[in-house]
């Protein structure tokens, strides 16, 4: 099976953001990017069906601050063959990253054909947000999302995804090949690749790259303004040690009649 | 009618959705506050019936086809882009569920219409609409504005008390047909159901939430004997579950089950709105943080800034105390 995956980077939210002076964008100086989580997802899958089937993997990333060692990563973790789009916007929107990737995916050499081309379900840096839907509208492509588990009973032509509902039931899927899929979650957590298993791949193998095509519409909403959010009522926040906070929420639930 | 504001209704296993009323209050706002109709579309098959659900709406265009069963974004996109063709809507707006996710987006981007998800409110600002936006797991908002040209939003969950979307009149239907491929490349074949937990988180008054910042497998011991002596039980965000910490039925959020406990206490837990959405109705919220700037803080009544693995045990201990 010869496997795309697409992947991002995105800034790590747990870091703080801070917005530029433009009022519109995030501070990009200071903030550290990782790979987007479903994305990662993504990777774990397609290599968990190459393990069962055999096959092909390829990454296919927008370059971005950090992104050789990430792909490195994924050679170490199994990927065959990784490829950076060079010449990219630092921020791109969902629309404009899926027409890029749709643009090269036709135009780069040995890419497509393809069974399927995964990606994680949502990435939370643009106003689109989901990527696969786009990406399987510009290649024709059939498209499922919400996605923790595919199977395919040998080389056929359709594989069952399973998508996850609401309220923790999931359902099963149909899908005709070659198909996009967005990736909510693996069905098991991402491996893990130790440092020096990557340092070695960097001795003996390379990231291949592909130019970004000219003119790619950005096609998105122009953002009038980024704020972090203010709400109504922030948390009342209990102070001291841990003993003392304690006490603090002891009280609080006692008076709440929850103790 | 050309120019109305349109409401996807969506609905599943028979029921319209919350979000389907939620949408139906913030559409009735931006329609009033634009003058226009409010309309909402239902896209099912066998589900006309639910059409008396949608009285907030002025009217209703049902569309009946055996491939809208079941819910395919495919399917329901491909129908809602004749309808949007041949009537010119205003803006659509869509809810941004496990069900519904993918249909706006599929639907902009074959109309070529601006679009804006992850919205959690919609004003009509100088006749033209603007949309927040939570972006970045719930710590940024951005503003963005439509022009008068069609548009199509993906709203939050929880943008509009669903209260205010239901109504008793019963809105005019108008049926309409669509072709849809008769062999659709996505087919629906069955619902896995949720096995059945140990405990129904649903029907705990205490909960102890844990999320990645509880660091690893081992400590999910201080929450659990946190919950034990508060007389609850242990649940957690999705990271925690898909690392196998805790099986699928202790889910917290969009993926997994909304839950309305007395307390709920969230230990290293960010507050991504995925997960808020189905904690953030519990009587008490109290959230242990070591980001200042987490979310969480924005939902809690109380926030500690302070590293769980060490207040947990403290809690415990502390609870203990006072029970004597
Ligand atoms: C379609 C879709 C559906 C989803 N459904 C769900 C769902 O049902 N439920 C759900 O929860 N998520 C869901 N998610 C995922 C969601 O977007 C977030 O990724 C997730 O909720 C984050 O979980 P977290 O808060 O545990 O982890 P993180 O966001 O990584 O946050 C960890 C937090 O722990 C804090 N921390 C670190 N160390 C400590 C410490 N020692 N003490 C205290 N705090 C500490 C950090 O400051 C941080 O705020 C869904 C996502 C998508 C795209």
């Amino acid at each position: 099976m010869n496997i795309l995956v697409l992947l991002r980077m995105i800034p790590d939210v747990v870091e703080e953001l801070e917005i530029s002076n433009d009022g519109k964008t995030l501070d990009r100086e200071f903030l550290r990017l990782i790979p987007n989580e479903t994305d990662d997802h993504a990777l774990e899958e397609a290599l968990l069906l190459k393990e069962r089937h055999g096959g092909k993997v390829t990454v296919v990333a927008p370059d971005a601050p950090e992104l050789d060692d990430v792909l490195f990563a994924c050679l170490a973790k199994g990927a065959d063959r990784a490829v950076k789009i060079s010449g990219v916007e630092p921020v791109m929107g969902g629309r404009a990253a899926a027409r890029l990737m749709a643009q090269v995916l036709t135009t780069a050499p040995g890419l497509l054909p393809a069974d399927l081309i995964l990606t994680g379900v949502q990435s939370t840096e643009d106003l689109d947000g989901l990527m696969a839907p786009i990406l399987s509208h510009l290649l024709q492509l059939p498209y499922v999302d919400n996605v923790t588990q595919v199977t395919a009973d040998g080389p056929g032509k359709t594989v069952t995804a399973v998508k996850e509902f609401p309220s923790a039931v999931r359902a099963e899927f149909d899908v005709q090949l070659p198909a996009v899929l967005g990736i909510q979650a693996a069905e098991k957590p991402p491996r893990y690749v130790p440092v020096a298993k990557v340092r070695a791949v960097m001795k003996s193998q390379h990231l291949e790259s592909a130019a970004a095509p000219a003119g790619v519409e950005a096609g998105q909403l122009e953002i009038l303004q980024m704020a972090k959010p203010e709400p109504a009522e922030h948390a009342e926040m209990l102070a001291g040690d841990p003993a003392q906070v304690a006490g603090k929420i002891c009280e609080i639930l006692a008076a709440r009649g929850v103790l | 009618m050309s120019g109305s504001i349109w409401v996807l209704a969506e609905h599943w296993r028979g029921q319209l959705s919350e979000s389907t009323y939620e949408l139906l209050a913030l559409g009735r706002e931006i329609a009033d506050g634009l003058g226009v109709e409010l309309q909402a579309v239902l896209l099912g098959h066998g589900a006309a019936d639910l059409a008396k659900g949608l009285g907030k709406a002025n009217s209703v265009l049902s569309v009946d086809h055996s491939s809208l069963c079941e819910p395919v974004p495919e399917a329901c996109a491909a129908a809602l882009v004749q309808l949007i063709k041949e009537r010119r809507p205003r803006s659509v707006l869509v809810p941004l569920t496990n069900i519904s996710m993918g249909v706006g987006t599929l639907v902009s981007t074959a109309v070529k219409v601006p679009a804006a998800n992850f919205c959690r409110d919609v004003r009509v600002v100088d006749g033209g609409l603007q949309a927040t936006c939570v972006l970045y797991g719930g710590k940024i908002e951005a503003t963005v504005t439509m022009g008068a040209e069609c548009s199509i939003l993906g709203i939050w969950p929880g943008a509009r008390a669903a209260e205010n979307g239901r109504s008793d009149v019963v809105p005019p239907v108008e049926p309409v047909t669509v072709s849809l491929p008769e062999a659709p490349r996505v087919r629906f074949k069955r619902y896995i159901e949720p096995e059945a937990g140990d405990v129904d988180i649903t029907q705990q008054d205490t909960l102890v939430a844990v999320g990645r910042g509880m660091q690893g497998q081992a400590n999910l011991a201080l929450a659990e004997e946190l919950a034990e002596v508060l007389g609850g039980a242990v649940c957690g965000s999705r990271p925690v579950i898909d690392q196998g910490w805790l099986p699928l039925s202790r889910q917290v959020g969009k993926s997994g089950v909304s839950v309305k406990p007395k307390l709920y206490l969230a230990a290293g837990i960010s507050g991504a709105p995925e997960h808020v959405e189905g904690m953030k109705n519990a009587a008490l919220i109290i959230a242990v943080n070591t980001d200042p700037r987490a979310p969480i803080f924005n939902v809690a009544h109380y926030g500690i800034l302070a590293d769980a693995l060490e207040v947990l045990p403290a809690l415990t201990e502390a609870v203990r105390g006072k029970k004597g």
